[in-house]
């Protein structure tokens, strides 16, 4: 009885979890350059041919170019990958290979203060994806420096919420190939159905419905108005959608793990 | 005051009860060892004792706090050496030590001026900047050692601390561990080599399938459980000599190919044995393993 009610205690982080978050960037700083790279080059590669080749044939889009519509969708995607590949394969690593996080709660930590050092680091460099995306949206002018700017919390927000649902995913994995489920089967229909490639509205009923149901949707519904310099219409919904994916996916993710962990 | 007292611990995975009725002291400065085949329960008991995982039942008290209520508060003044090494592989010697201090919330601008007694304590000094991976099993086992005395604290508890070791690099443990109870350390230690415990441990509990056999001083377990000397024979014919050993000793146990006699005079076994010169033996005095092996039995626990 006792050990059920521990497993769905609410998260109770210290402010421990800084060490933690600590620790990752510490190793990170290190590679600072080539991941940062990384971060620029990919999406970069996708926007030129995307937004260059199929942008000429389509002409504009949403009454903005088609570089433009896609670009503000990529700060979206981009910050969702970062958080993704961090909070699932990196950290695996540590958590199930190098037994990292054994060993931190063997010091005078919880697997609370561990989660949410990891949830914010994955954050973290969710949001150093999508600056670079926010960047290069601003450098080609298709935003002001300001909206480029009021748009990083949000970037914030899109990547605690794929950190969070990650780490609960992790939490499940036997092994790093169980990943590609996740990313196969939930991250790349998402992408398609998310509105960064194409309007929404293109689709039927139906799946316009799954869409919405979906953070990565909210993310975008928010960021291309902001990068226009408008405030979306229902912006404090698509908020609350993205808080409250990061909210229970961190709770879930503290209960599947301590179910893991915790033995 | 006791540095851990445990009353009454139960925890149970499933159907399977791992840890059933476990009592346990640890008194201040004393190297406490906890023994037992695989599966008997010692790592789970270990865990409960850190807060790690909750008892079904049963009560713990670690450096006076109540566990698990107050098991981070309790985690703060103690070293905990696990049974695999995590280090950080990221990270230097060094960085390992000044990482996991922040952990206890203790800064660099603390922990850099202690990093050099714990690198010679660990036998590394000179290799602060070396990565992990360079290290030998023995290198990494110590400074996992000093990795748990960064928080310089009253407790250590180890989990199978020299498993996987050669004998120097277990030696080399065995002495700084010593050194620690010297410095007035108290010290918590499973194994399942009996050698280690006899050599370290003021006092000791046999654990067996979530329970304690028995407890006390080895010396006190060997004179209580045993008779004093062993004559370990095999060789040819062993089973039919066999049949005659047991009216020569107290005691006749076979395991294997091997017969073991035990008795307070082995005289007339050995008397025997002169005059056979097909078997081969080995007199020596009893030791902890044969209590051991008496008390769990020696069938194979994998």
């Amino acid at each position: 009885m006792r050990s059920r009610l521990t497993l769905f205690a609410p998260p109770e982080p210290s402010l421990r979890w800084v060490a933690v978050w600590r620790r990752n960037w510490l190793v990170w700083r290190r590679l600072a350059v080539p991941s940062i790279l990384g971060n620029l080059a990919d999406p970069l590669i996708m926007l030129f041919a995307l937004g260059y080749g199929l942008g000429a044939v389509l002409g504009e889009i949403g009454g903005t170019s088609y570089f433009a519509f896609l670009a503000s969708g990529f700060v979206c995607s981009a910050t969702m990958f970062a958080a993704t590949f961090e909070s699932l394969f990196s950290a695996f690593s540590r958590m199930h290979v190098q037994r990292t996080w054994e060993a931190i709660v063997n010091a005078p930590m919880t697997l609370d203060d561990v989660l949410a050092g990891e949830c914010a680091w994955a954050a973290t460099k969710a949001l150093a994806a999508g600056a670079c995306m926010l960047l290069i949206v601003a450098s080609f002018g298709y935003a002001s420096a300001a909206a480029a700017a009021a748009a990083l919390p949000v970037v914030v927000l899109v990547g605690l919420a794929f950190a969070a649902v990650g780490l609960a995913i992790n939490a499940l994995a036997n092994g790093y190939d169980f990943f590609s489920y996740y990313m196969t089967l939930v991250l790349t229909p998402m992408l398609m159905l998310s509105g960064i490639f194409f309007p929404i509205e293109q689709l039927p009923a139906a799946v316009q419905a799954i869409a919405k149901a979906l953070p990565l949707y909210h993310g975008v519904a928010v960021v291309r108005p902001l990068l226009q310099g408008e405030i979306a219409g229902a912006a404090a919904l698509h908020l609350a959608v993205l808080a409250a994916y990061a909210i229970v996916g961190f709770y879930v993710a503290l209960i599947l793990t301590r179910r893991r962990l915790l033995k | 005051m006791s540095i851990l007292s445990a009353r009454a611990l139960r925890k149970s995975y499933g159907a399977l009860e791992v840890v059933s009725g476990v009592d346990l002291e640890v008194k201040p400065g004393e190297c406490f060892g906890l023994l037992g085949p695989n599966g008997a329960g010692k790592t789970t008991t270990l865990k409960l004792c850190l807060g790690l995982t909750h008892p079904d039942s049963g009560s713990i008290e670690l450096l006076g706090e109540p566990v698990p209520a107050r098991a981070r508060q309790a985690r703060a003044r103690v070293g905990v050496v696990p049974q695999f090494d995590n280090l950080d592989p990221d990270f230097t010697v060094t960085e390992n030590l000044l990482v996991y201090a922040r952990y206890f919330g203790l800064d660099a601008k603390r922990m850099r001026p202690r990093v050099p007694a714990l690198l010679e304590f660990a036998g590394l000094a000179g290799r602060g900047d070396a990565r992990i991976g360079t290290l030998s099993g023995g290198m990494k086992r110590r400074l996992t050692l000093a990795r748990a005395l960064v928080n310089e604290p009253q407790l250590v508890i180890m989990d199978e601390p020299t498993t996987g070791l050669d004998p120097q690099a277990r030696h080399l443990i065995w002495e700084r561990l010593r050194r620690l109870t010297q410095e007035g350390t108290t010290l918590l230690l499973t194994t399942h080599f009996m050698e280690e415990a006899e050599r370290l441990c003021h006092r000791l509990a046999i654990m067996d399938h979530g329970r304690i056999i028995t407890q006390g001083t080895p010396r006190d377990l060997i004179a209580q459980h045993i008779e004093p000397q062993v004559v370990e024979v095999h060789g040819p014919g062993y089973e039919a000599w066999m049949a005659r050993a047991r009216h020569l000793a107290a005691r006749v146990e076979r395991a294997g190919d091997t017969v073991f006699c035990y008795a307070e005079d082995v005289e007339p076994v050995l008397k025997d044995l002169a005059g056979n010169h097909d078997l081969v033996y080995l007199h020596r005095p009893a030791n902890l393993e044969d209590v051991f092996l008496k008390l769990t039995g020696r069938d194979l626990r994998d």
